[in-house]
């Protein structure tokens, strides 16, 4: 049973529709994810998760469709107020986006400096506090380039995190991770929820990463969403394609015959 | 939102309340410091707090150092749930001298 407090949606994307250029991505999504939860997005390379995500951070303007964060739908709203809302975001990228020319405490600081006028020694602190739960304590004068993959991941979500925001967005935590490093980063994405009451949403296609901390796993495949569902429901599902994922089962491709050998003729019509 | 400051015995006790955000938190650091720059004995309550993030919590370590670097008392009272589980996140529940309640600390004096 859900033992969540009433609904409060924190994510709420309405029929999403995705281009890049003429090539359909997104057919139609819809998702909503409440306060305080766990939301997993799932899918294989070119299910558009990415994608999704893209449009989630206000980095793409949908076709159609609409998407609020906090209540603001940021298809609609201006640079300024994306910017404000930014402040209540945390983002941790796949390959952790650190400037290299920048230590990690300088890194990790650097939202407090972009969007507030805190005392020099109160940002400090903070950067360190953020380094303490990531398990970097005392790495804050090094180089990104001197830190292991996993150290990178966990320095980027210290920087995601500083702010303290409301909805973290953090891709593919688990990839190119020893297990030991990824179980990890689950752990802490745990701890950051209970405490914070942080509502997060991760890509990834990590099944055993996405089993341990979802609260709701969504999975896209080809642009549309094959199921929204708990991780019991989803492993549960006699939907054909979501046990091929689970599976790890390759699809089925249709051939058709004329449209196929067209392509390869190079012939338009 | 205003933090009410009173005297009880030997401290100086500053009661935050609501929520201890990046808007508050200079305000409260401010004040706990000049407390503390005064060699006053600080206690922070934080039993009306519903909220602190980490800039909040950033303004306690800080006083806390400066405390110590002064030799004064520096603690906290009445730490509310949500304020806890904040700390806790950084093991910071470990490290701050944590009180139930003035009154339980004066009368165990």
């Amino acid at each position: 049973m859900d033992e969540r407090a009433p609904s409060e949606a924190v994510i709420e994307i309405e029929n999403l529709v995705a281009h890049y250029g003429d090539r359909q991505i997104l057919n139609g999504v819809s998702l909503t994810v409440e306060k305080g939860e766990i939301m997993v997005i799932m899918g294989g390379s070119g299910s558009g998760k990415s994608t999704l995500l893209r449009h989630l951070l206000g980095l793409k303007k949908p076709t159609s469709g609409s998407i609020r964060l906090l209540g603001k739908d940021i298809t609609k709203i201006s640079k300024k107020e994306i910017y404000q809302l930014r402040r209540d975001m945390g983002v941790a990228f796949q390959g952790g986006a650190l400037f290299g020319s920048m230590t990690v405490g300088e890194n990790v600081q650097l939202p407090l400096r972009e969007h507030t006028k805190l005392d020099e020694k109160t940002m400090q602190i903070m950067a360190r506090m953020k380094l303490e739960v990531m398990n970097l304590a005392g790495f804050e004068d090094l180089m990104p380039s001197e830190l292991s993959g996993g150290m990178v991941k966990r320095a980027a979500l210290a920087r995601a995190v500083i702010m303290d925001p409301k909805l973290l967005f953090f891709d593919e935590p688990s990839a190119g991770l020893d297990p030991v490093v990824s179980a990890e980063l689950d752990e802490l994405i745990l701890r950051l929820r209970n405490a914070m009451n942080m509502t997060i949403v991760v890509v990834t296609h990590e099944l055993e990463s996405a089993f341990k901390i979802a609260d709701r796993i969504t999975m896209l495949d080809l642009g549309n969403i094959l199921i929204t569902d708990t991780v019991e429901n989803v492993r549960n599902s006699d939907i054909e394609r979501v046990q091929n994922m689970l599976n790890r089962r390759p699809r089925e491709v249709d051939v058709d015959t004329e449209a196929y050998l067209r392509r390869l003729t190079g012939q338009k019509h | 939102m205003e933090s009410n400051v009173s005297t009880e015995g030997p401290f100086t006790v500053i009661a935050l309340a609501g929520e201890v955000d990046l808007y508050y938190s200079p305000k409260a650091r401010e004040q706990i410091l000049s407390y503390l720059n005064k060699q006053k004995n600080v206690l922070v309550d934080l039993s009306k707090v519903a909220y602190i993030d980490s800039s909040g919590v950033a303004s306690l370590v800080e006083g806390y150092q400066l405390a110590r670097s002064k030799k004064l008392q520096f603690g906290l009272v009445g730490v509310s749930q949500p304020a806890l589980q904040v700390l806790q996140l950084a093991r910071l529940d470990k490290v701050f001298p944590i009180h139930g309640s003035v009154a339980e600390l004066i009368d165990n004096k």
